[in-house]
């Protein structure tokens, strides 16, 4: 059963107030425990490792599968592999995260590795956040590492989110895009005391006519430290754009190292990077409209961070 | 009344250079003012100073007969001053109606977002939910930050070239938008601005340069001053001007 402190930890990483509609699988501490499944979409744990399989059977629309992970206890090392096969011409929400409460002295550790099969003309959005809270020393730690594979003529959009309490996370993704594939990547972090956050972000344009859009956003506080890289591959005839921001406050560091390949003529790669303090003209004119300092530098940040 | 006793502001640098020389300006209320004058002469340092970007470097600001002079920016707003930017700035990840409700929040009439769009010649469906950022022209943003301002109720009203990025179809629309918050608000209005049209909305035209006033007037005999004077806003005297049909041979 679900108790006070694991239901607000859904509510953060899945916006979940009930137990969800659809398929779903709620891992606590390092274990299964409450199950869904659907005619169209099945859930079965891994014979060889920890985790599970989520198949979708090909032309599933409108369906959802949430994954949340929750740790509640201290001294948890927890790493498990799920796999996603979103068969053809489906149409379907993947809500993943994970929440740790650590009130302990020792670390708390969630690794989760997902890989994706997203079949021909299927639709995916996948939404993946990260949160942590509790007053104890122990570290928050969160690697997770994505693999997708974009078959022909299918979307992607991912949806990548760490605003509050994790106080270290190394995020890999790597995408491959086959023909006429598209992808949208919006990543957003925030990061505060002396937290530190790395992700690596590679896309393979592989296919003909793919095309990739990355979105990344960070504000970095305090002592924490940012660390980014991104590289957008071109193999074959295709475009992509990766934008990435963050503000800089406070005492912060943030490392971004953009790059772009092309290795076919008709490839268009376009990086932009910027880094940068709040603007003082942007919170003159909030401050203008009435709000206090405290409050125009939260506004900003919150809608930035959107 | 917004009165200002005696204002200068210097800026330091390797040699202090004063921006405004010891101001002394009465704006009451209910009127609107037109501020003018070449490039440089210290009239958008003056909207600043109203609004409590800059702080002057001696003087007295006052509003009401309060002293506002020591107040930060956020607590002038508070007591009712507004102020449109010249280059507004923009928003990433807020919204056109957002930004407008947050104008309006301290605003105890219920304001219609979409005729405050609609006010500045912009579509409310088109614009509700775009974001303020660089998607935006230069003139919509500067169509957007006219509707923050008139989004408030306001005692003073400060616009800094407000008709700059906008076509002149939408001109008139903007004039009327300016007499119909004078009329709802009992605001006085303070526009920086150049153009004719715009002046001739002024219950008074002031003319500022070189960090002076110089000149201060009902508008009929401003304009009447400016026509004269041909083309040359030169601080001196000079034999450019045609009106005085001076010999320019090179």
């Amino acid at each position: 059963m679900l108790n006070a402190l694991d239901k607000l930890m859904l509510e953060k990483v899945a916006d979940l107030h009930e137990i969800p509609q659809g398929a779903f699988n709620i891992r606590k501490n390092g274990s299964g425990i409450q199950r869904n499944t659907t005619p169209n979409i099945d859930i079965v744990t891994k014979a060889d490792k920890s985790g599970i399989d989520v198949i979708i059977k090909p032309y599933t629309k409108g369906e959802s599968v949430h994954i949340p992970v929750i740790v509640t206890e201290e001294n948890i090392n927890d790493v498990v592999y799920n796999t996603f096969e979103v068969g053809e011409y489906s149409d379907v929400l993947i809500v993943a995260g994970c929440g740790i409460h650590n009130a302990g002295h020792h670390k708390s550790q969630h690794d989760g590795i997902h890989t994706f099969f997203v079949r021909k003309g299927a639709k995916l959005k996948y939404v993946e956040k990260h949160y942590g809270q509790g007053n104890g020393e122990g570290q928050r730690v969160l690697n997770p590492k994505t693999i997708i594979e974009v078959e022909e003529g299918a979307v992607v959009e991912l949806e990548l989110v760490q605003i509050k309490g994790i106080d270290q996370t190394k995020r890999d993704t790597e995408i491959r895009l086959m023909d006429n594939a598209k992808l949208v990547v919006t990543e957003r972090l925030l990061t505060y005391k002396d937290q530190q956050a790395e992700s690596n972000i590679i896309v393979e344009l592989f296919g003909a006519d793919s095309s990739a859009q990355i979105i990344s956003r960070s504000v970095a506080q305090d002592d924490s430290k940012q660390v980014f890289y991104f590289d957008l591959v071109g193999r074959n005839k295709g475009r992509g754009h990766i934008q990435c921001d963050a503000i800089i406050m406070h005492n912060a560091q943030v490392l971004s190292t953009p790059r772009i390949s092309a290795h076919h003529s008709e490839a268009q790669l376009v990086h932009e990077a910027a880094i940068g303090r709040i603007e003082s003209e942007q919170l003159i004119k909030l401050m203008s409209m009435g709000f206090s300092e405290q409050e125009a530098e939260d506004t900003i940040l919150n809608g930035f961070l959107k | 009344m917004l009165e200002l006793q005696k204002v200068s502001l210097e800026i330091e640098g390797d040699t202090s250079f004063e921006i405004l020389k010891n101001i002394n300006l009465k704006f009451h209320d209910k009127k609107i003012y037109v501020v003018t004058g070449p490039n440089g002469g210290g009239k958008s340092s003056l909207a600043k100073i109203i609004m409590g970007v800059y702080n002057p470097t001696s003087g007295e600001i006052l509003l009401d007969g309060q002293a506002i002079t020591s107040l930060t920016i956020t607590e002038r707003a508070r007591l009712g001053i507004g102020y449109a930017f010249q280059s507004p700035p923009r928003f990433k990840g807020i919204k056109v109606k957002e930004l407008l409700k947050m104008a309006a929040s301290h605003n105890p009439e219920k304001v219609n977002i979409c005729d405050l769009l609609y006010d500045v010649g912009l579509c409310a469906q088109d614009y509700l939910n775009r974001d303020v950022d660089a998607s935006l022209s230069g003139g919509e943003m500067k169509r957007i930050e006219i509707a923050t301002v008139l989004a408030r109720n306001l005692k003073v009203a400060v616009f800094d070239e407000p008709e700059a990025g906008i076509d002149l179809w939408s001109f008139q629309k903007l004039a009327e938008t300016f007499r119909d918050i004078h009329v709802k608000y009992n605001t006085t209005i303070i526009i920086i601005s150049h153009q004719e049209r715009i002046m001739e909305l002024a219950d008074e035209i002031i003319i500022m340069s070189n960090g002076a006033i110089s000149a201060q007037s009902e508008r009929d005999i401003i304009l009447a001053g400016i026509m004269n004077n041909g083309d040359c806003a030169c601080s001196t005297k000079c034999v450019k001007g045609v009106g005085q049909n001076a010999e320019c041979v090179g």
